[in-house]
Formats: C-alpha cells, sequence, structure tokens
C-alpha cells in the first residue's frame, strides 16, 4: 500500500514542530526516518497515523486521504507502534497482543479462533510464545518492545509505522526485529537512530529542526558532509573484506583522526 | 484462558454466565428484602412477594406486606441499582483516565451532582424527584467539564486529573455548604447534611423507576465499549491507532458515568468507596480485560451496596447509620487488602 504526505505541519504552542513534509513512499519499501533528538521524527509519524490532532497538510493510502476514512478504516491499514507506551494495568503479554485485533472486531463480531492464530503467530515471530502468560509489569524494556511489534502485527496492517523500535532490545533482537521488517510485505516507516542500521532501508527520509533535509537512498543521503552539518559527528566508510559490506565509522568532530 | 471455540459455544457461555449473575443477584436481593430491622420469616416475605407480583392472595399480615413491598423491596433494588451504577462510572472513569485512583467521588461529578441537587431542593427550581435528578445531572456534568478542563491545562496526564478533580470536588463541596448556610432553614439543612452522607431510607417506587433503568442502561452501554475500553490500556493515541473513535467514545462514556453518578446521587446522597474498591475487587477477580470486569463490577456493587445497605439497618438498633459510613468503613480495609495483596502477586 502506498502512503503519501502532502505538506504536512504540526505546531505546538505556536512554534511549528514539523513543517512542510511532503513524500510518498511505495508499496513494500521501507522509509527510514533519521535526524538528531527533537528533530521531529516522533511528530511526524504521529501525523503519518493521523492520530496528531490539528495537523495541516494531508496523508493519503493508495490516494484515499485519512480524513475521509473511519478510525477503524485506518486502524484495519496502518499499524503504528509508538516510542513510549506504557500501562499500569495487570495486562498478560497475550492480552497485549490481542489489543492488536481491535480494528477487526465489533460487539456483534468477538474474538474467534481465527482472531487467536493471528496473535498466536504473531507472538512466534517475536519469539515470544512462551512468555504469552507474563505480566506486562513484569516485563524488560525489550520485551515490552517486542509485544508491542506483535501486537502491531496481529492488527495485520498493509502499512507500518515503527518509532525507533530497536530501542532497548539485545543485538541478536535488534538484528532479527530489522530483518522481520524488511521481510514483512508491507510498507515500512522506521525511525532509527542507528545509522548503520539505517543503510538497511530502502530510502532515508533526514529530518532537522522539522523538516526534511534529504531525501534518497542511503548512501546517496548519508554524505560526510550532511553527518558533520546535521549529526554534527565525522564518519568515515569501512569495506567488510568479507562481503564488501559497508559500515561508518563515527567519531567527534572535534577529533579529527 | 479457556475461549470458546464456535459461536454457538460462545453465546452458551455467555448465556450461561449471565444466568448465573442474575441469580446471584435475584438472591442478594431476596437476602436484602429478608433481614432488616425486624427479621421477617421467609414465609411471610414470599407470600407478600407472590401477593403483589401475581396476586397469589396469601394470608400475611397487611402491617408486614407493607413493609416488604413498600418499603423493603424499593430500597433492595435501588441499592442494587445504585451499587451496579457507581462501580461502572468507577470501572469506567478508571480506564479512560488511566489511573487506579479515578472514580466519581475522587474526580467531584458526585460533589457537583449533589450541588446541583441541593441547589433544585433548596431553591425549588423544578419539582418531585425528576427536578433533583435534572438538577443532579447539570451539576454533574458541570463538574466534570470543569475539572476536565483545569486539568488539560495543568497539562493532560492521569495524575492532572486526580489534582483537578480534587480542587473541583473542594469547590462543589463548598458550593454546597454555601448554599445550604444561606437559604436552608435548620430543618431541611439537617436532612440535607443526613442525606449527603447517603441514605436510603426515603426510598419508594418511584425512585426504583428511575434508578433500574439507568442502571442497565449504563450497564449496556459500557459493555458495548468494554474493547474500546481495553484499548485505552496504553493511552489515548493508542487507542486511537487501534481504530476507537476516542472522541465519539468519551463522550458517550463520560455522559453514561455522568448520568448513573447524578442519578444515583440524586436519589440515595453521595456515597463513597463504591466507585472506587469494587472495580478493583472485580479486577482482581476477573483480570483487567474490561468484557469480563464490567459484568463483574457491575454485580459486585449491586451485591455490596446491598449488603452495606442492610447492615446500616442493623448495625445500631433502631437507628440508621448513613450507608456512606457503612461502605467507608469497610471500602477503606478493603482497599487496603487490595493494594497489598496486588503488590505482592504483581
Ligand atoms: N506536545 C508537545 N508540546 C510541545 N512541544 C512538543 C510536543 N511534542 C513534541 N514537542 C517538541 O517537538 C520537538 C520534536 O519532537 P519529536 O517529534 O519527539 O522529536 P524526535 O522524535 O525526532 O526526537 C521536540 O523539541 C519536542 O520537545
Ligand atoms: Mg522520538
Amino acid at each position: 500500500m502506498r502512503i503519501r504526505a502532502e505538506g504536512l505541519g504540526w505546531s505546538a504552542r505556536g512554534r511549528a514542530i514539523v513543517e512542510g513534509i511532503t513524500l510518498e513512499v511505495a508499496s513494500g519499501e521501507t522509509l527510514g526516518l533519521i535526524g538528531p533528538n527533537g528533530s521531529g521524527k516522533s511528530t511526524l509519524l504521529k501525523l503519518f497515523a493521523g492520530i496528531a490532532a490539528r495537523a495541516r497538510g494531508s496523508v493519503s493510502l493508495d490516494g484515499t486521504t485519512l480524513s475521509g476514512m473511519s478510525r477503524r478504516d485506518i486502524a484495519r491499514r496502518i499499524a503504528f507502534v509508538e516510542q513510549q507506551a506504557q500501562t499500569a494495568e495487570a495486562l498478560s503479554v497475550r492480552d497485549a497482543v490481542e489489543l492488536g485485533r481491535t480494528p477487526w472486531l465489533s460487539p456483534l463480531a468477538p474474538f474467534g479462533a481465527e482472531d487467536a492464530a493471528i496473535c498466536q503467530e504473531a507472538l512466534a515471530r517475536v519469539g515470544m510464545e512462551a512468555m504469552a502468560n507474563r505480566s506486562w509489569t513484569t516485563l524488560s524494556g525489550g520485551e515490552r518492545q517486542r509485544v508491542h511489534i506483535a501486537r502491531a502485527l496481529a492488527q495485520r496492517p498493509q502499512v507500518m509505522l515503527l518509532d525507533e523500535p530497536t530501542n532497548h532490545l539485545d543485538i541478536h533482537h535488534q538484528l532479527s526485529l530489522l530483518r522481520l521488517v524488511s521481510e514483512l510485505p508491507v510498507t515500512v516507516v522506521i525511525a532509527l537512530h542507528d545509522l548503520n542500521q539505517a543503510l538497511g532501508c530502502d530510502r532515508l527520509a533526514v529530518m532537522e529542526g522539522g523538516r526534511l533535509a534529504a531525501l534518497g537512498p542511503p548512501r546517496e543521503v548519508l554524505t560526510p558532509e550532511r553527518l558533520a552539518r546535521i549529526f554534527r559527528v565525522g564518519a568515515r566508510v569501512l569495506t567488510d573484506p568479507a562481503d564488501g559490506a559497508t559500515q561508518f565509522r563515527f567519531h567527534c568532530l572535534e577529533d579529527q583522526p | 484462558m479457556i475461549r470458546p471455540a464456535t459461536p454457538v459455544a460462545l453465546i452458551a457461555h455467555v448465556a450461561l454466565r449471565g444466568m448465573a449473575g442474575v441469580a446471584v443477584l435475584l438472591a442478594a436481593v431476596l437476602t436484602g428484602v429478608i433481614l432488616g430491622e425486624t427479621p421477617l420469616p421467609w414465609a411471610t416475605v414470599w407470600a407478600a412477594l407472590a401477593n403483589n407480583l401475581w396476586g397469589a392472595g396469601l394470608p400475611v399480615d397487611p402491617i408486614d406486606q407493607g413493609i416488604i413491598w413498600s418499603y423493603r423491596v424499593p430500597r433492595t433494588l435501588v441499592a442494587a441499582g445504585c451499587g451496579a451504577g457507581l462501580a461502572l462510572a468507577g470501572v469506567v472513569l478508571q480506564a479512560l483516565v488511566r489511573n487506579a485512583l479515578a472514580d466519581p467521588y475522587l474526580l467531584g461529578v458526585s460533589a457537583g451532582a449533589s450541588t446541583g441537587a441541593v441547589a433544585v431542593t433548596i431553591m425549588g427550581v423544578g419539582a418531585g424527584a425528576i427536578g433533583i435528578s435534572g438538577g443532579a445531572f447539570l451539576g454533574a456534568a458541570l463538574a466534570f467539564g470543569l475539572v476536565a478542563a483545569l486539568a488539560r491545562a495543568a497539562g493532560g496526564g492521569p495524575a492532572h486529573m486526580v489534582l483537578a478533580g480534587i480542587a473541583g470536588s473542594q469547590l462543589f463541596n463548598a458550593l454546597t455548604s454555601f448554599f445550604i448556610a444561606k437559604s436552608a432553614n435548620a430543618e431541611q439543612a439537617r436532612g440535607i447534611m443526613f442525606w449527603l452522607l447517603g441514605n436510603l431510607s426515603g426510598v419508594r417506587w418511584p425512585d426504583v423507576t428511575l434508578a433500574l433503568p439507568v442502571a442497565v442502561l449504563g450497564f449496556f452501554a459500557c459493555l458495548w465499549h468494554a474493547r474500546a475500553l481495553d484499548a485505552f490500556s496504553f493511552g489515548s493515541d493508542a487507542a486511537s491507532s487501534l481504530g476507537i473513535a476516542v472522541r465519539r467514545v468519551q463522550i458517550v462514556l463520560i455522559g453514561a458515568v455522568t448520568l448513573m453518578t447524578a442519578t444515583m446521587v440524586s436519589l440515595v446522597g453521595s456515597i463513597g468507596f463504591v466507585g472506587l474498591v469494587i472495580p478493583h475487587a472485580a479486577r482482581f477477580l476477573v483480570g483487567p480485560r474490561h468484557g469480563r470486569l464490567i459484568p463483574a463490577a457491575a454485580l459486585a456493587g449491586a451485591v455490596f451496596l446491598i449488603a452495606a445497605d442492610v447492615v446500616s439497618r442493623m448495625l445500631i438498633p433502631g437507628q440508621v447509620v448513613p450507608i456512606g459510613v457503612v461502605t467507608a468503613l469497610v471500602g477503606a480495609p478493603g482497599f487496603a487488602l487490595i493494594l497489598v495483596r496486588g503488590r505482592v502477586r504483581g
């Protein structure tokens, strides 16, 4: 499913937090969203999800604007994993994942065997089936993050919006999550902090002060000049002799190696 | 958790539990009717009920029949309706505000309802039970609106809502006292003060026809939105991205809470602790999912308030203790127990 933003903007207390974002993500594409802290990544993802109040501009899915769709219809297409979503309720892991079925259910179409199977599969995808009956409050940060991902998968979306989903994850789960995301046949917009991980995306959007500073294939976008100006780091490209893949090695701008 | 696999099994499962719930409720109502200052034998109660329900024509002392049919039955039914309504109000507020402390009492809704009811009583605006209930509804809606606006201005978090609720309660309680001091005569003031602490002695049949429909309507409104309430577990943004029309659900459910609280307060005064403790007790028994929590809380609330009313009638012979005092006496230690047990289990 193709998702398009047209002139997206959002202000808080008279200050523009995100301004003038126009971009399109093709069906099945993975767009990485990068930028320093406070550059507006989370806000932009909320705008994409259509849940920010007083938003400017429009978002459309395959040409249909979100403002013309019901919340339920949107939730059947877009799943959103927020940066921080916590609960004090004594929900179990399975309860939390089952929330993902909400847009597909109603009082007259209750949770059934098929929904249970979808949730079970989602739990398996993030390696949480063994912990299905654990209480949310007893989970570590990384386990909670994986439950959120499973909840989003249980939503069976065609677009996934993920806000720094690799935070709190150990390296094994970071890599398996990125692999899972790239294997899913869905359109993905993913905010990332690790620029080496961002190299794996199809395209990158670089945010700076709420505006889109660059958009394109990772190696074209992540030039040493741009890394120095926006991220305030120096970077050198290293090549893995085993397969020729490249990685950045970062250093402070003050100490030139 | 075991889930029925087919729709037929599901319907059977729900029907069975529904009937079990209704049976428990009926047993509680009967117990409430039998027990009282003057214990009446089971046969007399049965005869009085049979005579009035289907004209059985059994021989009963007319005084006993009057006590049972005109006094104890409506009183017990109203207690059940109030208990269920206040417990449901607590469940909904705790879910929407995402704060374990939220209940109609703490958020100022009860205080607003009292102010509205007292204003109507003293100043004679409108008349009768409907006029007082209407005043209570306006007061409750006004209080909730003010509290929500204050919480939003303060930053809009779950803690702000409770803080704003405390401010709102104080304001409306002060307004109530002001109205009483300004306009009520000594006799009126005494009556109102007694009613404010919660009191079912004045309850008659017309009150039943207000309390029960409101409780039943509120129950189904809440049950219909059970899944939406679950979706609020991770906040309103998460609910929205799960396909919940957040604004509409909030308006419908807050409307239901306001209606239930206002009706119950206008009939029996402001009874604390039911809206706070019963939802936690029910959560402790059946877990946090609202599909089970809502029926469990409604039933537990109804049974609890019937029991509290019986105790309030029997505690001191010849004297009625305000039911709010009884609910607090049981509720405070009960709440402490849930807090401690909840921590041990979590
Ligand atoms: N509700 C809000 N009110 C005021 N400022 C906000 C609000 N939400 C975000 N901001 C500000 O907007 C900027 C961008 O925030 P955010 O989108 O979370 O950035 P990022 O995710 O890139 O770190 C930050 O400076 C943040 O303080
Ligand atoms: Mg962020």
